[in-house]
């Protein structure tokens, strides 16, 4: 943090929640940082609202404990840090204290957290695909470099592992290059968070790596700047240093419950589960920021983790992510049940970008149409499997029942794999084929018929 | 006149300054040492309360204010096309020639290019009278687009000079002579402020529908030219896919697009992948017709509420220039948003969902804006705006007061629904919770083709409401027990569904589907129910209906080009039953 020397203030009128207001203060800017002393040392702060005399300053860290006495210094800047090569390797608490053992950051190039906007008409458009070896991304939700997709889950879920294999098998076909990683963490546990360091660890990827870490018992409202620091510093390595970042920001509905507590505290006017109206706008300040440039060599692709409350997707966190983001991978608890590695239900999965990324030249010329006959079939598959409760397998047609079997074997062959499983999108979508093999030919209308001919398992060797 | 102030409190994106002397609500200002662009939204005597379109992030009180006097404004004129505008029409791709990737706070540009030289016919003589909205002249503005310059509205006289020759959009083109013997400079360029309409003589009837190629949407819900449409849904149901492509392949002379709130890389797209694409029309690149606002999701929400009002005018400039043209806003909940954000800072009385009292009153406000109209001037000159706006209900909640005040104001409904979209169903329009009242519109116009089109799609619509009312009963006692005439209807249904309403945006054939095409495509699928529900009522088993050849072929013509498939089709399919009617001739 770049912190100057200012006046120091025991004007402190009242404390509530997070929030300090203090008087008699001057030329104070909005948004600047503020310096929290107490006994106990000095917590950051950012002014949030602020008059000619007075400001509303919100504190990162803890407030229970502070008197009306506390010292509050103004440093004359906003909240911005020090970037340059030396981050790579690192690791930084949530405000970006190192926790690596190593001295604090040095650098004259210093970035603003809240970044800029990135001018819509300077954006390339994703358009490389991403070759995660996890055939439900893969062959139905493919990724691309650039692209923002997030994992919506549960706790309990294998989300991390899914986050965590995705960073050691992306690569981009027939590129060598590899992804550095920056890692932010907001509220999750201290197993969750080793989990990830070991595996990038063991990978080679630590080396290259930066770590944020707020866990579950660091100040909850510091994680409102946690995933900021992490996009400046991807952004710095991205569009300053050429390189392709993924950014895992992990938990999300932490971050926004964050938010939350401050809007209470202020007393705001909530919409949805007290929920701030600027949470959409907020949140897309943070997930904007990954892309690619043109006239960049480097990307940042994004992929936040969250969990939905109750798994309830009409919950403001997932809901706001889903309208921001390029789509959305979708886990759930039923298919975790039955054994299904990932547990991704792919029907309510997405990936908005994976047009530019896939067919001719990129995976494969029947990816697309392939893809689209498989969420045909499933969505025909698990209606059946919804008729089943109710009439049961008997009260099916030969043609449901046929239908049934493929939704079965699709998530038991497509959708699960192995957690060091690394599918080559050939072999997804081989894999793919057979398994439309078990229906009727002449139910693969979403399949252009030059595809059948070519690819179907049986024109297979007819020439 | 110009005002000076001093900011006295900074919250968020709303600032609060006191001048010297009482300001004007609406005005325009340049905020603090940085001179950020802003508008007076409430005044309280000398005190303004000003929503700044730019971050406010170091602005401290104390700092100046400068009222410029004047209202947010559109510049109207040549070089509107294919330019890529943010909320506040500032050209983005002029802003990252001078700031680089990253969109800078505090830089004013001018939204039209005062340097470029415009090729100018005059299209009057000195010495003719002229009143507002004349065009005196042209200006061919892109391959596909004829710039008509128009006298600004409430000017009228007799004009004394006018040349051709090339001129920035700031030069004197002409001069006019007012009845008071003033004598008036006309330049390319005019101003019209971006929050009140344009005016016209007189509002027309709608006469044709705007056809864009969807064929959910020409045949089923269509929109006409100078009506308003609204495509509400959840996220990734397919709202700005459908946009794009009426935007690509509607019908319309000129396209405003908008992206208000939403996502930078859509905005990428429509820039990268427009210019590869041409008219089936005009054989010109779609883009030559095309105007963009990109105001997305991480840009200040203020200027969100703007970037709809601009898009508007813009359109009306060209209305007024006798063009349809068509307005696309994606999405108008984050429009609203942005009312909501402001008028929560302003310590409003809200409403439902902390929105303010107004709001419905706002969104009727711009959807008044669309309609077909004979145009100021002389003659009779008929220019039409289209509005169709998104809307991205909270969790897909359609009850949720942005949706539900939008259908008050709307001829056209496109519900957009989840389960379709999650078995790829696209587009996701639902047959049964859409609807359209310019359908007297569309039958004048669709009869040329078919003079039963209405009662075809009349029979199509209704097949498809019984099947989904079996498809409730099949729910309970499966499909299997139900009697095959019903099994036909679910038959018939399936293939409406996958052969008709489904379209790929990205098949290269069917992301484009002419009228012809859709007419003959609906009445091949509706011949093979009146051809086949005799069989089955005679007791031909339904398994034989499906096992025909003809039906995963009729399920395939929109991809095939052309009508003569749709002709072979036919053929196979009168081939096909009469071998069944042969077969089963004994036992009937
Ligand atoms: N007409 C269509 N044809 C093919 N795919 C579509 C179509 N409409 C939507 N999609 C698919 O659905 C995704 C989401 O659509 P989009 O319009 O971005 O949704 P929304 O704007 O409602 O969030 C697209 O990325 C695309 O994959
Ligand atoms: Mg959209």
């Amino acid at each position: 943090m770049v912190v100057e020397a200012g006046l120091i203030y025991r004007t402190t009128r009242e404390i509530r929640g997070p929030l300090l207001f203090v008087e008699g203060v001057r030329d104070v800017a909005y948004d600047e940082v503020v310096r929290v002393i107490t006994a106990e040392g000095e917590v950051m702060g950012s002014v949030l609202d602020v008059s000619r005399d007075w400001a509303l300053i919100q504190v990162f860290g803890e407030t229970s404990g502070m008197d009306l006495n506390v010292g509050v210094r103004f440093t004359g800047e906003t909240l911005k840090i020090p970037v340059s090569d030396e981050l790579i390797g690192r690791i930084f608490s949530g405000s970006f204290e190192p926790l690596d053992g190593m001295s604090s950051p040095l650098s004259t190039d210093v970035r603003d957290v809240h970044g800029g906007v990135i001018n819509p008409a300077a954006r390339a458009v994703p358009s490389e695909f991403i070759q995660t070896g996890v055939s439900a991304i893969d062959g139905m939700n493919s990724l691309v470099r650039g692209q923002k997709l997030p994992i919506f889950s549960e706790s309990g879920l294998p989300h991390n592992r899914l986050a965590a294999q995705i960073a050691r098998q992306a690569t981009i076909p027939g590129r060598e290059e590899e992804f550095a990683i920056v890692f932010a963490a907001m509220g999750i546990k201290h197993e969750e968070a080793e989990f990830f360091r070991e595996e990038f660890e063991k990978t080679g990827a630590l080396s290259k790596s930066v770590m944020i870490l707020n866990l579950a018992d660091d100040p909850p409202i510091e994680r409102l700047v946690t995933p900021r620091i992490a996009q400046t510093i991807a952004e710095y390595l991205a569009f300053d240093l050429d390189m392709h970042i993924l950014v895992i920001l992990t938990d999300m509905t932490n971050y926004a419950e964050a938010l939350r507590s401050i809007s209470i505290a202020r007393e705001e006017i909530p919409t949805r589960k007290g929920y701030p109206g600027y949470l959409y706008s907020d949140l897309a300040t943070i997930y904007e920021r990954a892309g690619r440039i043109k006239g960049k060599r480097g990307s940042i692709t994004l992929m936040p983790i969250l969990t939905m409350p109750g798994g309830d997707i009409t919950h403001p966190v997932p809901d706001l992510t889903g309208y921001i983001t390029e789509g959305q991978l979708i886990l759930e608890r039923d298919l975790y049940l039955r054994g299904i590695y990932p547990p991704m239900n792919v029907l309510p999965s997405l990936s908005r970008l994976m047009k530019d990324g896939i067919g001719v030249g990129k995976t494969r010329r029947d990816h697309a149409d392939v893809s689209n006959q498989l969420y045909m079939a499933y969505a025909e598959g698990t209606r059946a499997r919804g008729l089943v409760r109710i009439v049961g397998v008997v009260g099916l047609s030969e043609r449901e029942r046929g239908y049934l079997e493929f939704a079965d074997e699709f998530e038991r062959r497509f959708v699960n794999q192995g957690y060091y499983e690394n599918r080559s999108i050939e072999k997804t979508l081989d894999i793919a084929w057979d398994l439309l093999s078990m229906l009727p030919e002449e139910d693969l209308i979403r399949i252009r018929e030059e595809y059948i001919k070519e690819f179907h398992p049986s024109y297979r060797g007819r020439g | 006149m110009e005002l000076r102030g001093v900011i006295e409190r900074i919250n968020g994106s709303l600032v609060i300054t006191r001048f010297e002397e009482e300001p004007k609500i609406g005005d325009l200002v340049e905020v603090g040492e940085m001179g950020l662009m802003g508008e007076i939204v409430r005044l309280s005597e000398k005190t303004a309360y000003i929503q700044c379109y730019e971050a406010t992030s170091g602005l401290k009180p104390g700092e100046p204010v400068l009222d410029t006097g004047k209202p947010l404004v559109a510049e109207l004129g040549p070089g509107l096309i294919t330019t890529i505008f943010d909320g506040v029409q500032r050209s983005e791709s002029t802003l990252w020639e001078i700031a680089g990737p990253f969109i800078t706070r505090g830089i004013h540009i001018p939204a039209l290019d005062r340097e470029r030289r415009w090729h100018f016919e005059p299209r009057v003589e000195a010495g003719e009278r002229v009143v507002g909205g004349d065009i005196i002249g042209v200006v061919r503005e892109t391959e596909a687009v004829e710039h008509r310059i128009l006298i600004p509205p409430g000017l009228r006289g007799r004009i004394r000079e006018i040349s051709e020759g090339d001129y920035t959009v700031v030069e004197p083109v002409a001069e006019l002579e007012t009845p008071w013997g003033e004598r008036q400079e006309l330049r390319m360029m005019q101003e019209w402020p971006v929050r009140t309409p344009r005016p016209y003589k007189e509002r027309i009837p709608l006469v044709a529908p705007l056809i864009t190629g969807q064929r959910v949407i020409d045949t089923f819900f269509p929109v006409a030219k100078g009506g308003a449409a609204s495509i509400p849904g959840g996220f990734g149901t397919g709202k700005t896919v459908m946009l794009q492509q009426i935007s690509k392949w509607a019908d319309a002379d000129i396209i405003v697009l908008i992206g208000c709130g939403e996502r930078g890389n859509e905005m990428a797209d429509v820039v990268t992948h427009f210019p590869k694409l041409i008219d089936p029309k005009t054989g010109e690149e779609l883009i030559e017709r095309t105007i963009i606002v990109a105001n997305v999701s991480n840009m200040p929400v203020s200027a969100r509420e703007a970037s709809i009002y601009l898009g508007v005018t813009m359109g009306e400039y060209f209305r007024d220039q006798g063009y349809d043209v068509a307005l696309m806003a994606d999405s108008t909940s984050r429009w609203a948003e942005a009312l909501r954000d402001v008028s929560g800072r302003l310590e409003e009385i809200p409403a439902e969902r902390g929105f303010p009292a107004y709001l419905a009153d706002r969104i009727a406000e711009i959807y008044e804006r669309a309609g077909r109209v004979i145009t100021l001037g002389s003659g009779e000159r008929i220019g039409s705006l289209t509005i169709l706006g998104a809307v991205s209900p909270p969790a897909g909640d359609f009850s949720e007061p942005v949706t539900t005040h939008t259908l008050r104001f709307i001829g056209t409904f496109w519900a957009l629904d989840t389960e379709l979209a999650f078995r790829r169903h696209f587009p996701a329009i639902h047959w049964l919770r859409s609807f359209t009242r310019y359908l007297d519109v569309a039958s004048k116009w669709w009869s040329r083709f078919d003079p039963r089109w209405e009662e075809m799609r009349g029979k199509a619509l209704e097949l498809l409401e019984e099947a989904s009312e079996i498809e409730e009963t099949a729910r309970i006692i499966g499909e299997k027990a139900l009697p095959d005439e019903q099994r036909l209807v679910l038959l018939i249904a399936e293939m409406i569904r996958e052969g008709f309403l489904v379209q790929n945006a990205f098949d290269e054939v069917d992301t484009y589907c002419e009228a012809e095409k859709q007419v003959a495509l609906l009445r091949a699928l509706m011949e093979f129910y009146d051809r086949t529900e005799p069989l089955v009522r005679k007791g031909i088993p339904i398994e034989k209906i499906r096992g025909l050849r003809v039906v995963p072929e009729l399920m395939r013509l929109k991809e095939r080009r052309g009508l003569e498939p749709i002709e072979r089709a036919k053929a196979e399919m009168e081939r096909e039953v009469r071998e069944l009617e042969e077969e089963y001739r004994e036992a009937i």
